[in-house]
């Protein structure tokens, strides 16, 4: 990983130290983008989205729930700490592709091992950089998501490009079941010692947890493990009878993309689970327990995706600095009574974490796990290990 | 701002969902609090290096926060030119001497209920722990808000700092705490290797300390390290020279909610000051682990070290190699950091600290630039911001222009743009140092062989980002530039590229380029002026171009939230982009020019009246847009102005405004010589292209005195045809345009004379000359002379008193006298280094008013139209002479405001948008009946081995001013609040040249009726025993010991009068001997009439308390718009 300084001849004709515009990204209202392509060439139609973290962007192309998606980051110099093998969030990136305004032309950072172009290259995701990435902010903040192309094919004319976008949509679609794993297996991974922040809280007792993988980020698994539970990470579809032969102390439902409702038999999963262990739900594991619990939810104008979401947890009064990553919500009017709002993100008051004591219930909407983002709420790791030791302790 | 209305705002969505949920705050834990009623802050006393305009910015913020609440606020700061002094921001202002026993008085007196330490500076830090130690605040049951005293003493007492640190598991250099120079030697050899850094306790900027590479230094640097530490006592520290170095911004209320607001990287390394350093925002070259990782550990730190709400700064250092981690220091206050990640974020930092430090919680305060979410959220910004250094090396000959711990800056300037290349260039040519970017340019480092080079990139120094920049262009590779400078290879790579764009440029022609690639230069940050040189054109024909291939910047808004919601604050900078989001408006306005960054001569004064101007139109209807590239200041605060640009003040952005905003009025004249220069240029603009106001209301135009006069005045041959058909005199002198043409002019009107380049700011590069031999020493080594360049020559009047003479004219003609300041240094030292009183006290009324006659005559003659300064000097024998008028706002302008209670620059700008001084009901000179005296403040103790005598360069950095019923009371305060020790008793050393010897005697009888003994060297001290005079002798330095120097350290000296001969001699012997007396802080006079004025002010002190009595009992404060119905 190293600087890459370019060279200019002493003589003759100096070259231009720019590429030449030879991408587009063109969007469902009609806006086209010119752009320069880094990363996979192709065309691709994706949803697209904007992250305002300003750090991270390794761990965003490896969150799975970036599935279906054209991640736009606010921040507009990526790249410049390059990508490392620590940062990932799972074995692959989802995403469909990376809009930036600009593309770092060197790394520095002592965990590089590879830029972030030839990462992209070979994991044969579409990246874009060089557009007013603020004026498209702009417009999805206005409209809401949108639904765009990008292409490095010159030969597709602008028209062509937006009837595509407008022929895709991505609600009701099933994303999980592309990005969930095949067949169950067991997590041992703890953070890493270096990195690991919050080491006070543990009981050095022992969980067992299993993990539903809708799209989860290790470091979910991380941290639990950190917290002293042991995992076993099954697929979407593994039935809940089975999951509950294995005798678990406690069951994580985790993050995933898209939309709860293209996901009936996952709902169907949580319910028969529902009450019988005690539960956590993540982000997607969020919506379906609110869809479980006879609530409903609904599509965001523009979502939430950052790490700056103040998010006020109402048992302790104390606001929390969340990583978010959702499209979807909670709406808590639809919701049993019983269920409380334990969460509420500050910014648009939306429901951002939910708690059924009666069938130890928890849940949260945005990224206790961080990665990336702020660790504010690692607490609710320790949380859910409380609930599974009291419900240990009254069983 | 509506509490209400705003937290209903914010909690309403919550309230919704109330029946199921909310479990709300219990009012008795948070909330703003009701027991309080008067709350005092702390100003930071003048502008001093480390200590500047962000704390004017700060208070401010602060005093209009609370009185929103509805507290009574009480102020103090002896700093005159400050917004925050003025009197309509606090309810009670005392502009007077901040020590804790006079601010306890003022205690007594306003029987606060809280003090707020955390707005002024280490200087309010240091004062609030002098009362409660001392007992003073809780006699008064004052109660210290946003920092307790633990809290304070935990952060800046380094041993405890390091307990703490340890404390929760963070790692500190290795370092021990030396009380003693023997306890300092002991830890260094426990440390083992050099370099050490050593760091005093409970100082400002880092004063006393640095790094040292060696025994000697060690020692030098300790010994004053010790000296200037309140407590005695410095760190002493193994050097991580070459880490990495960050800054995190961090904010905490008193529900223990804590957000950062926002990451600084500093482009040079470990070793300097963050001060001094480069410094980018946001970090760019940390994963989201190694930066959360520090969002931890300042979390940690602000719980740990206990401030319980508010603002505070913490600085780390990283190992490139590895990413270990050491604390360096936290803050536990607002800080230069802090004013800078305001205007870097938008997050007003001060104004939130001071609401947090009354009991409101962060998710009760509203994010002013969104309205909707609240101010608990941690600002996501879409730009890179840089902020860069400016520096006054040249101003103080004899100290090394060479960076360390100790914080030597004068001023910055910030640029915000949407890649790091461009807002580094941007930042570059704001700073107004002859640089239009970074490169293209013929800089003097391509000249430099490679041993010059290696050094300039080893060692830091004000240049060094320029040497990087000629070893790049001669070829040297961007892993051997790391290796010398340890510049992260990240930032060297970016620079490299923008070499690589130069080249490109130089290898084409302007006629060739394309839109595409024109944008894609642009892009980079290069202006016009660079485009200019790389293709051997003009700027004004890269402009044509530009404009004609549509190739113009777009205005993007600073929003906190990087577009994720709407802003309602129209906070902008340019870039080249897509979109532009300004969208001006076609209401009536005004654009005023800032005065960029703050540098010696030209400071927070200017920016005072920016903002006065700002406060004024509005007031009287109009839209106002504030241009300004100064980060520290109040005029660069998002609510002073209607609308903000934060830009450089160059022609090309400056003229991008004027084509976006199409204002009514242009003003130039309050930003000091920075928008005057840019006068003419913009004149030419709006001449050639004629553009019509968006308003309707015809063309934009220069409101004020017209670029003609202000051009008349400053070009000496027009002036002196202007003077001679006026009859006014000035002193005899001349243009020399080469060298002979000097030594004429000097032999024709008689040494000495007084020498300087044409067009000058605060005295730079003048000089006092004796004989024809220094005059050709001037010429030859401080100035060129030629035709282009001419050189003033001037009859230096000696022993003259010197006047300045601040006034307003409107544009019917009508010509009122502000004010008519006495300076109390004789002419020859400059005017903004000495110290003056209002009104004058010595002067006879002939003389007034021959000033009052000449100058109505000039300011009428040359149709001004707003303020104009004028100095003039009275010889001994009465006769008056002109020296200098700038038809421009002056840096006394606050001070005048202040002393006769009108604000003249708020009168100014209402002139200049039409009205006469008949409609402000200022139609007389004010003649108070109270003494103001004005003292300046120096930066002498930063810059070690330049001299302290006083002269025609500007040397000082900030002012202090004083009020009371004598002159006597008021200079002996002045010189309190500029921390002059002044002795009641004792000895006092004597040492007159010889044209300073008929004083003599007058002088050392003033300090014998004091009660002080005399001590003097030989040829004064021969002078006093023919007089009769007792003295007691001493040896010069040169003549063996005990000498002077000996008496000095030994603490047998406590006042020095100290003229200087310049002669050879006087440079050896008598610099050091100030030297000594700058160390061992023992008061040194320079001038006859301080000294006199001394002997007076310690009289008074002797004889009377000193009593503290705020502006407002002084005057009736003047509401402006009042004025305006």
């Amino acid at each position: 990983c190293s600087t890459s300084p370019l060279t200019f001849p002493t003589s003759g004709v100096v070259e231009k130290p720019w590429t030449s515009y030879n991408a587009r990204l063109v969007l469902e209202d009609g806006s086209i983008w010119p752009a320069k392509s880094f990363g996979a060439p192709g065309t691709r139609i994706a949803e697209l989205v904007f992250n305002t973290s300003l750090t991270g962007y390794q761990e965003i192309l490896t969150d799975p729930s970036y599935a279906g998606q054209f991640v736009l980051m606010t921040n507009p110099q990526i790249g410049n700490t390059g990508v490392n093998p620590d940062d990932e969030e799972s074995g692959q990136c989802f995403l469909t592709g990376l809009v930036i305004r600009n593309l770092s032309i060197s790394t520095s950072n002592w965990r590089c091992t590879k830029t972030l172009a030839d990462y992209l290259t070979e994991r044969d995701i579409m990246g874009v950089y060089d557009l007013d990435t603020r004026a498209i902010t702009r417009r999805l903040r206005e409209d809401g998501s949108l639904i765009g192309v990008l292409s490095t094919e010159q030969s597709k004319t602008d028209d062509e490009l937006l009837q595509m976008s407008r022929s895709w949509d991505i609600v009701g679609i099933d994303l999980i079941s592309d990005v969930s794993c095949k067949s169950p297996y067991e997590w041992v991974d703890k953070t890493n010692a270096e990195w690991d922040f919050n080491t006070n809280s543990r009981d050095g007792k022992s969980y067992k947890v299993i993990a539903y993988d809708f799209g989860i980020k290790q470091n979910i698994l991380r941290r639990l493990s950190s917290y002293g539970c042991q995992i076993t990470v099954v697929p979407s579809t593994f039935p809940a009878a089975e999951a509950l032969k294995m005798n678990p102390d406690g069951i994580l439902f985790s993050n995933g993309p898209g939309d709860p409702s293209a996901v009936p038999y996952a709902v169907e999963t949580v319910k028969e689970l529902l009450g019988k262990v005690p539960v956590y739900g993540i982000c997607m594991g969020h919506q379906l327990l609110g869809q479980a619990l006879g609530g409903k939810t609904f599509k965001m104008k523009f979502g939430h995706h950052g790490g700056n979401h103040p998010v006020r947890n109402n048992r302790t009064g104390q606001v929390e600095i969340s990583a978010q990553n959702h499209n979807y919500a909670v709406d808590p009017a639809s919701l049993p009574g019983g269920v409380e709002v334990t969460h509420v993100n500050l910014n648009d008051g939306s429901c951002a974490g939910l708690s059924f004591p009666e069938m130890n219930v928890m849940s949260l909407q945005y990224h206790p796990e961080a990665s990336p983002g702020p660790h504010d709420s690692d607490n609710a790791f320790r949380e859910f290990i409380e609930l599974m030791k009291r419900s240990k302790q009254s069983s | 701002l509506n509490r209400k209305s705003s937290l209903t705002h914010v909690l309403k969505p919550v309230s919704e969902l109330a029946d199921t949920t909310t479990k709300p705050f219990s009012p008795e834990i948070v909330g703003k609090r009701t027991d309080l009623k008067k709350i005092m802050i702390l100003g930071a006393g003048p502008i001093v290096i480390g200590q500047a305009c962000e704390f004017d910015y700060s208070g401010t913020q602060a005093c209009k926060a609370l009185r929103e609440e509805g507290y009574e606020v009480i102020l103090i700061n002896s700093n005159p030119a400050t917004i925050m002094t003025d009197p309509e921001t606090a309810n009670r202002t005392y502009i007077a001497p901040m020590t804790p026993e006079l601010v306890e008085q003022v205690i007594e007196k306003e029987r606060p209920d809280a003090l707020l330490p955390t707005m002024g500076g280490q200087t309010a830090l240091n004062l609030a722990v002098a009362l409660a130690e001392s007992g003073a605040l809780e006699k008064y049951g004052v109660e210290l808000i946003g920092a307790k005293l633990g809290a304070i003493k935990k952060a800046e007492d380094r041993e405890l700092f390091k307990d703490a640190m340890k404390n929760i598991g963070l790692k500190t250099p290795p370092s021990g705490i030396g009380t003693t120079l023997d306890e300092c030697f002991d830890i260094a050899e426990k440390i083992g290797e050099f370099p050490l850094i050593i760091r005093p306790a409970f100082t400002l900027g880092g004063t006393g300390g640095g790094i040292a590479y060696n025994k000697e230094e060690f020692e030098s640097i300790c010994k004053s390290g010790l000296a200037a530490s309140a407590t005695s006592q410095v760190l002493v520290e193994k050097s991580l020279l070459g880490w990495k170095e960050y800054e995190l911004e961090v904010m905490r209320d008193l529900a223990d909610n804590v957000v950062i607001i926002c990451s600084i990287e500093n482009i040079d390394p470990m070793g300097v000051h963050t001060g001094d350093s480069i410094t980018v925002a946001p970090a760019q070259t940390l994963t989201d682990r190694e930066y959360q990782r520090l969002r931890d550990y300042s979390i940690a730190i602000i719980r740990e070290i206990g401030v319980e709400c508010g603002g505070s700064n913490v600085q780390f250092a990283v190992n490139p190699v590895d990413g270990e981690v050491m604390i360096i220091e936290m803050n536990p206050r607002v800080s230069r950091s802090s004013a800078l990640a305001s205007k870097a974020t938008g997050f007003p930092i001060a104004k939130m600290a001071a609401k947090l430090s009354v009991g409101y919680t962060l998710d009760q305060i509203p994010n002013d630039i969104t309205r909707k979410t609240p101010a608990s959220f941690e600002p996501s910004i879409d730009y890179v911001v840089t902020k860069i250094p400016r520096f006054a090396f040249e101003k103080f000959p004899g100290s090394q222009p060479l960076l360390t711990t100790q914080m030597k800056s004068v001023g910055e300037s910030m640029a915000l743009g949407r890649t790091f290349q461009e807002s580094f260039q941007k930042a570059l040519r704001s700073l107004e140092c002859g640089f239009s970017g970074w490169g293209c340019a013929k800089i003097k480092e391509l000249d430099w062989d490679w041993d010059q080079l290696k050094y300039s990139l080893r060692v830091p120094n004000p240049d060094r980002i320029h040497a990087i920049y000629a070893a790049m262009k001669k070829g040297m590779k961007i892993d051997e530039i790391y290796e010398l400078s340890m510049v992260d290879k990240w930032f060297l790579t970016q620079l490299k590229e923008l070499v690589d764009v130069e080249q490109y440029l130089m290898s084409g022609t302007l006629s060739e380029i394309t839109k595409e690639d024109l944008y894609e230069v642009k892009k980079r940050g290069f202006s016009d002026k660079q485009i200019a040189f790389a293709t051997k054109t003009t700027e004004e024909e890269v402009r044509t171009k530009r404009i004609s291939l549509g190739v113009v910047p777009s205005y993007k808004r600073v929003d906190t939230c990087a577009a994720e919601f709407e802003a309602h604050t129209p906070y902008m900078y340019s870039s080249y982009d897509v979109e532009c989001e300004s969208a001006p408006n076609n209401k009536k306005k005004v654009l005023i020019l800032g005065g960029g960054p703050n540098r010696i001569g030209q400071g927070i004064e200017f920016d005072y009246c920016c903002c006065h101007t700002s406060f004024a139109l509005q007031d009287a209807g109009y839209e106002t847009i504030m241009l300004n590239s100064n980060p520290e200041t109040v005029s660069t605060d998002y609510d002073t102005s209607d609308r903000l640009y934060f830009e450089p003040l160059t022609i090309e952005d400056v003229l991008n405004v004027i084509d976006l905003e199409k204002p009514d009025g242009i003003i130039v004249q309050f930003g000091g010589q920075t928008p005057l220069k840019l006068a003419l240029p913009i004149k030419h603009y709006l001449d050639k292209h004629m553009p019509m106001s968006l308003s309707g209301a015809g063309p934009v135009r220069i409101w004020g005195t017209s670029p003609d006069s202000i051009d008349a005045a400053e070009d000496r041959e027009r002036f002196n045809a202007i003077l001679d058909e006026l009859k006014i005199e000035q002193p005899k002198g001349g243009i020399a345009k080469s060298e002979a043409d000097a030594l004429a002019i000097a032999k024709e009107v008689g040494y000495p004379v007084v020498v300087r380049p044409s067009y000058v700011l605060g005295g730079r590069a003048m000089e006092i000359v004796y004989d024809d031999s220094r005059l050709i020493t001037y010429l030859e080594n401080a100035v060129q002379v030629d035709p282009e360049r001419p050189v003033l020559v001037d009859k230096y009047l000696s022993d003259a008193i010197e006047i300045d003479v601040d006034t307003l004219t409107d544009s019917y003609g009508n010509v009122v006298i502000g004010g008519i300041m006495e300076h109390i240094e004789q002419a020859g030292v400059h005017s903004g280094d000495s110290a003056c009183m209002l009104p004058t006290q010595t002067i006879p009324a002939s003389c007034l008013q021959t000033i009052r006659t000449w100058t109505t005559k000039l300011a009428k003659k040359l149709n001004v139209c707003g303020l104009m300064n004028c100095q003039y000097a009275i010889t001994t024998s009465g006769d008056v002479f002109l020296l200098e008028a700038n038809p421009r706002a002056s840096r006394t302008v606050p001070f005048v405001s202040k002393a006769i209670g009108h604000p003249l620059a708020k009168y100014a700008a209402l002139v200049m948008s039409g009205k006469s001084l008949k409609d402000l009901n200022f139609e007389k000179e004010v003649i108070p009946k109270h003494v103001s005296v004005k003292e300046a403040v120096f930066p002498f103790e930063k810059f070690q081995g330049c001299d302290v005598i006083l002269g025609p360069e500007m040397r000082s950095t900030g002012e202090v001013m004083s009020i009371s019923s004598e002159f006597s009371s008021a200079f002996a305060m002045a010189q309190i609040a500029a921390g002059q020790k002044l002795p009641l008793s004792g000895t006092v050393f004597l040492s007159l040249n010889d044209m300073t010897k008929p004083h003599l005697e007058k002088i050392a009888v003033s300090f014998l009726e004091l009660g002080f003994k005399i001590v003097a060297t030989s040829g004064t001290a021969h002078f006093l025993e023919l007089k009769g005079i007792p003295v007691e002798r001493v040896l010069k330095l040169h003549e063996g010991r005990p000498h002077a120097a000996d008496m000095v350290a030994n603490g047998q000296i406590h006042l020095m009068l100290i003229t200087s001969s310049g002669d050879a001699l006087d440079q050896k012997d008598g610099r050091q001997l100030r030297q000594m007396a700058l160390a061992y802080k023992v008061p040194v006079i320079t001038t006859v009439a301080g000294a006199l004025a001394t002997a007076e002010g310690i009289k008074s002190l002797k004889s009377s308390a000193i009593k503290m009595t705020a502006l407002q009992d002084f005057f009736e404060v003047k509401n402006v718009s009042s004025l305006l119905v």
